[in-house]
C-alpha cells in the first residue's frame, strides 16, 4: 500500500503526463476513407502496420504526380516532409 | 491508445479513488449533439483518453445522415442504409443520453436538458449542427415544409422520404423546382449532388421531366464538374438560375407549389424542394454563442467558442472559412477540439502543427463520382487552406477517374459511419 502523500505526488503529477494521444492527429484523417484505424475499407488500401519507407515512397510519388491516383496527388501536396514522416511512422506502428 | 503510462496511472488513480476530490475525479466531457462532430468527439475521446467520463446527449435514438440521402432520393439507397443507432457508441463506454439540451451555463459549467436533469461538465464540446431559418423565404415555416420540404437537416428521415414519395408521385413531364441558398450553408456540393441524383432518377422513370434549379448564388462548389457532367448525362434536363439572373427564390406559395424570385417572376412547379438560408441550432444562439450571423466564431486552435471559454463547438455549427460546412471538417476537427478541450482543463497546451481534413464526394451519376479536397491550418485569423494542394478533379473525359471516385466515395461513407457508429 503506497502512503498517502505518494498517492497525492502522483495524483498532482497525472495533469501533466496525461495530455492526450501521444500521436500525430493528422494521421486519423486517413481512416476518413482507408477505414476505421486506416485498416482499409473494401477497395481501400489498408495503410496500418505497412512498413514507413513504404508509405512516405507512395507519399511522395503522389505528391510529385510519379504515381497515378484519383485524389492522393491532391491530398499529398497538402503536408510537408515532415508530416508526411510523422504520419507514415503513426501508421507503420499500428497493429 | 492505451500506453503503459497512462495505464500506470489508472492503477493509481483507482487506488486513490475514495479519497479524491472533485477536482482530482475523472475529467467530465460532456458532447452535446450525436450527429457528425459529435459522434466523432465521442469516439475519438473514448480510444484515446480512457480515464476521461465521456457523456453524449441527443435526442434522436436513430440518427439519419445527411450524406447519401441524395442518393435515397435517387431510389439506389432506402433510408435505412443512411440510419444507425447509438448502441456500439454506449458500448465503446460512452454515456448517452437520449434528452435535448435546452441551456448551457458557461460559469456554472452545467448544461440543462429538456426533462428537467442538470448535468455538470469540466468541458463541453458542442455539435448541434445547423436551424433553418423559418420565415427567411416568405411563407416557408415549418408547416410549409410539409408541402414543399428541405430535406436539408434529415431528423427522422420523414423530409427525405417525403420528397422522394413527391418524386415517385409527378407525372412524366413534370417540373421539379429546388430553391438553393446563398453562403454559408451546410454541404456546398450537397444542392448540386441533388440536381444530379434527382435528374438520374427522372432519365430512367420520367425522361420528359425537368429540373429547374433557382439559386440565390452566381457561383458553386465544383461548378465546372457538375456541369459537364450534367451535358454529357441529362442532356437538356436540367436549368440552373444563378442569382444575377433571377435565381434568388423569396418567397413562396406552398399549397400552389409556386416558388417567386426577388424581381417577382412566379415558378409553379410539380414539386418543389426549398433548402432554405440557415444559422447555428437553436441552442447554440440560446446560449449566446453566436454572432450577428447567427454562425459561431471559434478559436482556430482550440474551436473553443469566442463568446465563452471552456465550450468547443465543431460541426456546422461554427463559422470557419474556408472550411466547408461538412461531415468530413466535423469529423477531421473533432479531434483537436476534444484533444485541446482536454489538455486545457489539466493544464497542458493544446495540440501543436494542426491540420484539417476534407474530402467532399459527390455523386452526379451511376459510377460517376467528383470530389473536392482542402487541407487547412488554423491562421493568424482564422483557418487558411494550404497552398498548392487539394482542389476539384481534373475536367474533361475520364471514365476511370469518375468510375473510382464514386467508388471511393461509399468507401469514405462506410469509413466515416464505421467511426462515428460502429463496433
Ligand atoms: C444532402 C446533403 C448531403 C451531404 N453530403 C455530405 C457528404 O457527402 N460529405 C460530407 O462530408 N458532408 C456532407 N453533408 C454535410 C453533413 O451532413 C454536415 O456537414 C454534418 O452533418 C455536420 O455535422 P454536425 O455534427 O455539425 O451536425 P449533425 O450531423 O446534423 O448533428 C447534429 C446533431 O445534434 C443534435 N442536436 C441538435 N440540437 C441539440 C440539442 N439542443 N441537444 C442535443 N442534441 C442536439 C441533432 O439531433 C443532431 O443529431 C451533406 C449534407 C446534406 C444536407
Amino acid at each position: 500500500m503506497l502512503p498517502a502523500v505518494v498517492i497525492a505526488a502522483l495524483m498532482v503529477s497525472l495533469p501533466a503526463l496525461a495530455q492526450g494521444p501521444d500521436r500525430p492527429l493528422a494521421a486519423l484523417s486517413c481512416g476518413g476513407c482507408h477505414g476505421v484505424g486506416s485498416a482499409g475499407q473494401g477497395p481501400i488500401a489498408p495503410l496500418a502496420g505497412r512498413p514507413k519507407a513504404e508509405l512516405v515512397a507512395a507519399m511522395t510519388a503522389f505528391r510529385r504526380d510519379e504515381r497515378p491516383g484519383t485524389i492522393m496527388g491532391r491530398i499529398a501536396r497538402g503536408y510537408t516532409d515532415a508530416e508526411i514522416d510523422a504520419i507514415a511512422a503513426d501508421l507503420a506502428a499500428r497493429r | 491508445m492505451i500506453t503503459r503510462r497512462t495505464l500506470g496511472l489508472g492503477a493509481a488513480a483507482l487506488i486513490a479513488a475514495p479519497a479524491i476530490s472533485r477536482a482530482q475525479a475523472p475529467l467530465r466531457l460532456l458532447v452535446i449533439g450525436g450527429g457528425f462532430g459529435g459522434a466523432s468527439a465521442a469516439r475519438f475521446a473514448r480510444d484515446s483518453y480512457p480515464d476521461v467520463q465521456v457523456t453524449l446527449i441527443e435526442p434522436r435514438t436513430r440518427f439519419v445522415t445527411c450524406p447519401y440521402g441524395n442518393l435515397v432520393l435517387a431510389g439506389t439507397k432506402q433510408l435505412d442504409a443512411i440510419t444507425f443507432g447509438y448502441d456500439a457508441v454506449r458500448a465503446r463506454g460512452v454515456t448517452v443520453i437520449h434528452d435535448l439540451a435546452s441551456g448551457i451555463d458557461p460559469v456554472a459549467k452545467s448544461v440543462r436538458l429538456a426533462g428537467g436533469q442538470a448535468l455538470g461538465y469540466d468541458r463541453l464540446i458542442l455539435s448541434p449542427g445547423i436551424a433553418l431559418r423559418w420565415g427567411a423565404i416568405e411563407g416557408y415555416d415549418e408547416a410549409a415544409a410539409g408541402l414543399l420540404p428541405h430535406a436539408w437537416v434529415p431528423g427522422d428521415g420523414g423530409q427525405t422520404a417525403l420528397l422522394r414519395r413527391q418524386l415517385e408521385a409527378m407525372e412524366d413531364g413534370g417540373v421539379v423546382g429546388i430553391a438553393i441558398p446563398p453562403n454559408p450553408f451546410r454541404c456546398p456540393p450537397g444542392p448540386y449532388e441533388r440536381i444530379s441524383m434527382i435528374a438520374s432518377y427522372l432519365k430512367k422513370a420520367k425522361p420528359r421531366s425537368k429540373i429547374l434549379a433557382l439559386d440565390a448564388k452566381e457561383a458553386f462548389s465544383k461548378q465546372g464538374l457538375f456541369q459537364d457532367a450534367w451535358n454529357a448525362l441529362y442532356p437538356g434536363m436540367i436549368e440552373w438560375v444563378p442569382g444575377n439572373r433571377d435565381g434568388k427564390i423569396v418567397k413562396v406559395d406552398a399549397r400552389e407549389r409556386v416558388l417567386e424570385t426577388e424581381f417577382g417572376e412566379k415558378h409553379r412547379v410539380a414539386v418543389a424542394n426549398v433548402i432554405p438560408p440557415q444559422s447555428a441550432a437553436r441552442i447554440a444562439i440560446d446560449a449566446g454563442l453566436a454572432n450577428a450571423s447567427g454562425w459561431v466564431e471559434v478559436d482556430p486552435v482550440t474551436f473553443e467558442a469566442k463568446a465563452a471559454p471552456g465550450i468547443h463547438v465543431i460541426g456546422d455549427a461554427n463559422t470557419a472559412p474556408p472550411m466547408p460546412k461538412s461531415g468530413f471538417i466535423a469529423n477531421s476537427t473533432s479531434r483537436q477540439a476534444v484533444a485541446s478541450a482536454i489538455a486545457l482543463a489539466r493544464g497542458a497546451a493544446p495540440p501543436a502543427d494542426a491540420s484539417y481534413f476534407n474530402t467532399c464526394y459527390s455523386h452526379v451519376g451511376d459510377e460517376y463520382g467528383i470530389s473536392v479536397v482542402g487541407i487547412f491550418r488554423p491562421g493568424p485569423a482564422g483557418f487558411v487552406e494550404t497552398p498548392n494542394s487539394g482542389g476539384v478533379s481534373p475536367r474533361g473525359n475520364l471514365p476511370d477517374q469518375r468510375r473510382l471516385e464514386a467508388i471511393y466515395a461509399d468507401a469514405w461513407y462506410k469509413s466515416i459511419t464505421d467511426y462515428m457508429f460502429g463496433a
